[in-house]
């Protein structure tokens, strides 16, 4: 067994694994890491099919960028909620399943029926440039020319249209601190609002406020919610809401 | 001149029409006036017409040209000769009366100047029918007496059975319609004009085959608008009309235009052997048929509506004699129309003294509360039988000669038919004037107004007189040769011989009914246990429900099945399309359940197919 | 070694991918397995183009990556859109699309 196949088998092994945690982590994070520690692999895959400028690319591009962004948004979103794995559309994990087994085999099957010749190798074709990295930039700069920059165009377009999709409007003019500060104050809530820095999901007169570790502090509350047991409900319903 | 004819009766209905309420008070008099103009315009132009040699009698009018489409070219034009006149005169002279007569017995009623609007509107379509140069204006004609027809006869428009009466006529009418315009058709097509004068002049040189079907075509249309046989239902029914109307079109005027159309078309009909076989065969049943329905009827109305077309069965089956009897269809009919006139009005005058009844088994005595209802009924009734010297007589004996001319068989129809005329007429007269009172309680007959009765009394001159002058004073036949042609009859029974043989038949039919109801009591009620002969009388010959039997159900039961087939088949199999392909929708619509996952699925889906085709094509 | 090994390695992935899609409801996981699809394409071509000895493989797999990232801004903004107003990243509930 030689280097090459060394590394195929290991780093397919880990590509399949990472590529299944992803499908099966309840996680979303989680998902992530795997899919990053399947896409490295790819990573290294490239290395050894001759081709280093796209593994780099591919650990800079995918694994840095991409799945960083993925991460990013992943906690706008939310990082601790989890997916549940129960099916709610009737058959259609027997279906995907189905189907994606049957997919893959005829794939299987199509390239385990043709005839393995022996690798060429890109030896040959980068020697004609000089070198492999100048090779691909001489094509790209000439027979795929229009192509890159259309992808310059795209790319452009592509962060525009980010902006207008998480671009929020304003419709009112921004208040100024003075302004919240008397709405706070003398405004038309009947409960104030949250004190700045207060992590609060509602501003109910029996909610209680969050210490920093996270628990209720129940001198927060007014007298009349303390006692009967009141306190321990809240708490209760705190905890559930979590 | 000509045109002031139709005009004025014209102007008077439309201005009774337009008018509405405005006229209520004076329109009835508008009427009568206009009806009266026309008549001595009528009378002007005849007075001009006997100053005139004869040759020169003949006058045109050209109004306008009204069709112009290539080689289809119809005139405006009205036309007058010795024929026209003569309907000119009966139309707006017993019109007139009527119109006169219809004062009094229309006084009473909410929608008089309706009715006034129809009579005039009538007898402009009337003038327009005989003045018309040409087939194609006379059918304008022909459609305008037959609508002024049907709106008058169901002018009780409150009376379900008037108004049925109405319908039955005008779809019964427009059977014999369809003959006219088939008749004109052909005329064009074969002739390539439809103007008297053009179809006269090139009658001759068409197909022998082609002239008998124009032919059978009219006589069609005839048989329509003069309740011939087969189409003889509708007369009956239209009784249902106030009792002038009946008197006008029903018996005057308006059911002889079919005589005047075969009269008219005379040069169709000469050339053609079986289509006045037809004519004559159609005439002969229809007179037997019409006196023997009337012998069995109870309604005044009805029974002389029988007589009605039983005398127009003489006419018709004059005309079909060809040039020995047209002279004489055209002078039975001018008799007819006054003594029928005339006793229409009598039973119209014994039904405003009796509360609108018509049953005859009501009457009875009359003769003293109505002297002049009962002399010129009287009058009437003598003219009709053909008692001599009165104006039936005249007319009826020459139709009778000229038959046996033709055929022993013809002659004795016509012979067997003034027999049955004389029993159903005195019957007639016996149960309404004579014997014992068998009036309803609170009927209290009395004698009519004056302007009633007068119209009566003139149209009873015109009974007794208006035979013989006519003929004597008037020389009839050679009055109308120019127009008709006209040749002396085969005298094989001479006058002398006929004349007596006639007149027995006559006053045996008249006794024999004296003695059945003149001299016995007369039953309040129609005696049931009565012979399958006097069952089918009064059941009019069963023409009803032969008509229903044979062409209504029948089409009912088509019109039903189409129906059904419309309604289930093809609907059906729309309808199922439709709604197997919007429940096959409504299934399939199910497969978009918003499921972003779904969508994927079938994606996949397709790609393994698409997939599994690629190697399986490949390998 | 026999150079179908690596497609076959693709296939494996892709396939992994596509199931992936199809079971998962998290939005951004699915993105996620587009992404691991797309991936096993690039693997595809870059094998390809080594057993073939040409280099436009490569230059294939490099655009599908510019793609896919200017492909992964574009949807992560429409997640994060959505999310805002719907207040869930689950594809299932952006469902008031259908019959």
């Amino acid at each position: 067994m030689n280097a090459e196949n060394l590394v195929f088998w290991v780093s397919g092994t880990f590509a399949v694994v990472g590529a299944l945690g992803m499908v099966v982590s309840r996680k979303a994070v989680h998902s992530a890491l795997w899919v990053a520690f399947a896409m490295i692999n790819i990573a290294i895959l490239y290395f050894t099919l001759e081709a280093p400028f796209l593994g780099t690319t591919q650990i800079i591009v995918y694994t840095g960028a991409v799945m960083m962004l993925f991460l990013f948004v992943l906690m706008i979103v939310g990082v601790d909620s989890s997916d549940s794995l129960l099916e709610t559309i009737k058959g259609q994990r027997l279906l995907a399943a189905f189907f994606a087994l049957a997919f893959g085999g005829l794939l299987v099957s199509a390239i385990a029926s043709t005839q393995a010749s022996p690798s060429n190798g890109l030896a040959v074709a980068n020697a004609g440039y000089g070198g492999h990295l100048q090779a691909l930039a001489k094509l790209i700069f000439s027979d795929y020319l229009l192509a890159f920059e259309v992808t310059s165009a795209l790319l452009i377009t592509a962060a525009m249209g980010a902006m207008v999709l998480a671009h929020n409007e304003r419709w009112a003019p921004k208040k100024t601190q003075d302004q919240m500060q008397r709405e706070r104050t003398l405004g038309n809530h009947i409960t104030p609002m949250p004190a700045p820095g207060v992590l609060a999901r509602n501003n109910s007169v029996d909610t209680p406020a969050l210490l920093p570790d996270g628990s209720t502090s129940v001198d927060s509350l007014p007298t009349a919610f303390r006692g009967q047991g009141q306190v321990e409900k809240i708490n209760a319903i705190e905890e559930a809401g979590k | 001149m000509i045109a002031a004819l139709i005009g004025l009766p014209l102007l008077g209905a439309t201005v009774l029409l337009l008018g509405g309420r405005r006229t209520n008070a004076w329109g009835h008099f508008l009427a009568v006036a206009m009806s009266a103009a026309s008549f001595f315009v009528g009378l002007g132009l005849f007075l001009q017409m006997l100053g005139k040699s004869e040759e020169e009698r003949e006058i045109g009018q050209h109004l306008f040209d009204w069709i112009a489409v290539g080689a289809f070219q119809v005139p405006f034009g009205l036309h007058l000769d010795q024929l026209s006149i003569a309907f000119v005169l009966l139309i707006t002279g017993v019109g007139t009366l009527i119109h006169i007569y219809s004062i009094g017995y229309m006084e009473h009623d909410p929608n008089r100047r309706r009715f006034f609007a129809y009579l005039n509107l009538f007898v402009a379509a009337m003038l327009l029918l005989v003045l018309a140069d040409n087939y194609f204006l006379l059918y304008v004609g022909w459609e305008g007496v037959g609508l002024a027809s049907y709106l008058l006869i169901s002018f009780y428009q409150q009376k379900p059975s008037a108004a049925v009466a109405g319908k039955k006529a005008f779809i019964v009418n427009r059977v014999g319609d369809v003959g006219l315009s088939l008749a004109i058709i052909l005329m064009f097509v074969t002739f390539g004009t439809v103007t008297f004068e053009g179809v006269n002049a090139a009658a001759g040189l068409a197909d022998s085959k082609t002239v008998t079907w124009i032919g059978l075509a009219l006589l069609l249309a005839a048989c329509g608008k003069s309740a011939q046989f087969p189409l003889q239902s509708w007369l009956l029914d239209a009784m249902e009309g106030p009792t002038p109307v009946s008197a006008l079109i029903h018996a005057a005027t308006m059911v002889t235009a079919g005589v005047y159309l075969i009269v008219r078309a005379h040069a169709i009909f000469d050339l053609s052997q079986t289509a006045r076989t037809a004519v004559v065969a159609v005439g002969a049943i229809t007179l037997l048929l019409g006196a023997f329905i009337g012998t069995a009827k109870d309604d005044i109305k009805k029974g002389l509506a029988g007589s009605t077309m039983s005398q127009i069965g003489y006419m018709i089956l004059a005309a079909g004699l060809g040039p020995v009897g047209y002279v004489f269809a055209i002078f039975h009919l001018l008799t007819h129309g006054m003594f029928k006139a005339g006793l229409f009005l009598g039973a119209g005058s014994v039904m405003h003294g009796m509360h609108d009844d018509v049953n005859m088994r009501h009457y009875g005595a009359l003769r003293t509360m109505m002297k002049i209802t009962y002399v010129t009924f009287g009058l009437g009734f003598l003219a009709i039988i053909g008692i001599p010297p009165f104006a039936g007589f005249w007319s009826k004996d020459e139709i009778i000669h000229a038959a046996f001319g033709q055929s022993l068989f013809i002659g004795l129809a016509t012979l067997l038919g003034a027999g049955v005329t004389a029993f159903y007429m005195t019957r007639m007269m016996a149960m309404t004037f004579f014997g014992e009172a068998r009036w309803e309680d609170d009927v209290h007959p009395h004698e009519s107004p004056a302007v009633m009765t007068v119209p009566m009394m003139v149209l009873a001159l015109g009974s007794v007189f208006g035979g013989m002058a006519m003929l004597f004073l008037g020389d009839i036949e050679h009055w109308l040769e120019p127009v008709t042609g006209f040749a002396y009859p085969d005298h094989s029974i001479s006058n002398a011989v006929l004349i007596p043989v006639t007149l027995s038949v006559v006053i045996f039919g008249a006794g024999y009914a004296w003695l059945r109801y003149g001299r016995r009591p007369v039953p309040l009620v129609a005696p049931t246990n009565v012979s399958l002969l006097t069952k089918a009388a009064r059941a009019d010959a069963f023409g009803d429900a032969i008509n229903e039997a044979v062409f209504m159900r029948p089409g009912q039961y088509l019109t039903r099945s189409l129906t059904w087939f419309d309604s289930k088949a093809i609907d059906g199999s729309i309808g199922g399309l439709a709604a197997a392909i919007g429940g096959l929708s409504a299934r399939t619509r199910r497969l978009q359940n918003g499921f972003v996952r779904s969508y994927a699925l079938t994606m996949l889906g397709g790609a393994v197919l698409i997939a599994l085709v690629l190697l399986l094509v490949r390998l | 070694m026999n150079p179908n090994n690596y497609l076959v390695l693709a296939a494996i992935l892709f396939t992994i991918g596509a199931y992936g899609v199809l079971v998962r409801r998290n939005a951004i996981i699915v993105f996620m397995s587009v992404e691991l699809m797309l991936n096993a394409a690039n693997l595809a071509f870059v094998a390809a183009a080594r057993n073939t000895g040409t280099l436009d493989g490569l230059i294939a797999a490099f655009f599908v990556m510019v793609v896919a990232a200017a492909e992964v801004v574009v949807g992560l903004a429409i997640i994060v859109t959505i999310f805002r107003t719907r207040r869930s990243a689950s594809i299932d509930e952006a469902s008031l699309m259908k019959y």
